[in-house]
């Protein structure tokens, strides 16, 4: 295909042609997973706001130490896992696999410890009685939605985490490229992007005055 | 938005060559923006302890996620850095979306707080 045939096909983004995005089809299939998701989470976190604001007396049990504590550090790994994610996929873009492969690990890192530290947060909620149906504090929708929205991204941190390591190994040997990286890197962003609404509206608005 | 006829000469799929800067951002840039989203989480935190009625700590709070989020998606998801027409296609109308949202249940919650015995 000759040059002058090729810029007639994408001559605007406007007028279509064959890549009027001037990306990969990955990417944008991502991009419209996530704005999909996006909306998924929309919805839950603007139902949760709802309850939280109409609800007397929405209980506020979060003490500075564990869960304010805990979960500011968890905001913390998970902003330093998206600055590592970007490095990666600048190193990738680089062509150099190594430096690559090395950051996406760190991520891979800071995504399990969100995780893990999630799950010790998790565990000291249930010994002190609060489940999705029941608290020690009245209102039994404050469980529900605490661990469904806390859950579901949890569920997408560990899928994330699965995904950067498929997406390592097989870049490393070579099967995939820095395409690859960019788009898992893309997921792994939009995880780190709702954390940063689940933080403040879940942990920040239920925090113990005292 | 690089919407140059340089880079549109063969699509992105089948460039292999290596990224200058300018187009993938600098780690001097990246750590700037992870820095900036360290301190906005901080002040979040900050203003949690300050006495504020809750539909106003609401606002301000989701008022300061935005803006982190408008960072992430600009700089880490590098959407500054596509051309004009991914952005119009994908933020719009899920920004639309959310307003609709907020509209249906935002008012009302707070019309209920506001029923409530003081």
């Amino acid at each position: 295909m000759s040059d002058t045939e090729f810029e007639g096909i994408v001559a605007t983004p406007w007028s279509g042609g064959a890549s009027p995005f001037g990306i990969n089809s990955k990417k944008l299939g991502m991009w419209l997973f996530i704005v999909s998701d996006t909306l998924t989470f929309s919805a839950l976190l603007v139902s949760y706001a709802y309850v939280r604001l109409a609800t007397p007396d929405w209980p506020r049990p979060f003490e500075i130490w564990p869960a304010i504590a805990k979960s500011s550090l968890m905001t913390f790994v998970l902003l330093s896992s998206s600055l590592t994610m970007v490095l990666a996929v600048a190193a990738a873009h680089r062509h150099n696999v190594k430096k690559s492969v090395r950051y996406l690990i760190l991520t891979m890192i800071c995504g399990a410890a969100f995780v893990l530290i999630h799950a010790t947060e998790w565990v000291t909620l249930f010994h002190e009685g609060v489940t999705p149906w029941s608290n020690p504090w009245g209102v039994p929708l404050f469980g529900g939605t605490f661990f469904g929205l806390t859950g579901l991204h949890m569920l997408h941190v560990t899928i994330g985490v699965v995904y950067l390591g498929i997406i390592c190994a097989g870049y490393n040997k070579g099967k995939w490229t820095a395409d690859h990286v960019e788009v898992s890197g893309l997921y792994w962003h939009f995880v780190d992007l709702v954390w940063m609404f689940i933080f403040p509206l879940v942990y920040l608005l239920s925090v113990n005055p005292k | 938005m690089t919407g140059t006829s340089d880079s549109m000469t063969e699509p992105a799929y089948m460039r292999t060559e290596a990224v200058d800067d300018h187009q993938v951002g600098s780690t001097k840039l990246f750590a700037w923006i992870w820095a900036w989203l360290l301190l906005l989480t901080a002040l979040e935190v900050f203003l949690a302890y300050e006495r504020v009625e809750v539909h106003i700590m609401i606002t301000i709070l989701l008022g300061l996620s935005l803006i982190k989020s408008a960072l992430i998606m600009s700089y880490f998801m590098h959407l500054r850095f596509e051309r004009l027409g991914l952005f119009l296609i994908l933020v719009p109308a899920m920004v639309f979306c959310i307003c609709m949202m907020l509209i249906m249940f935002y008012p009302d919650s707070i019309r209920l707080m506001d029923m409530r015995p003081h």
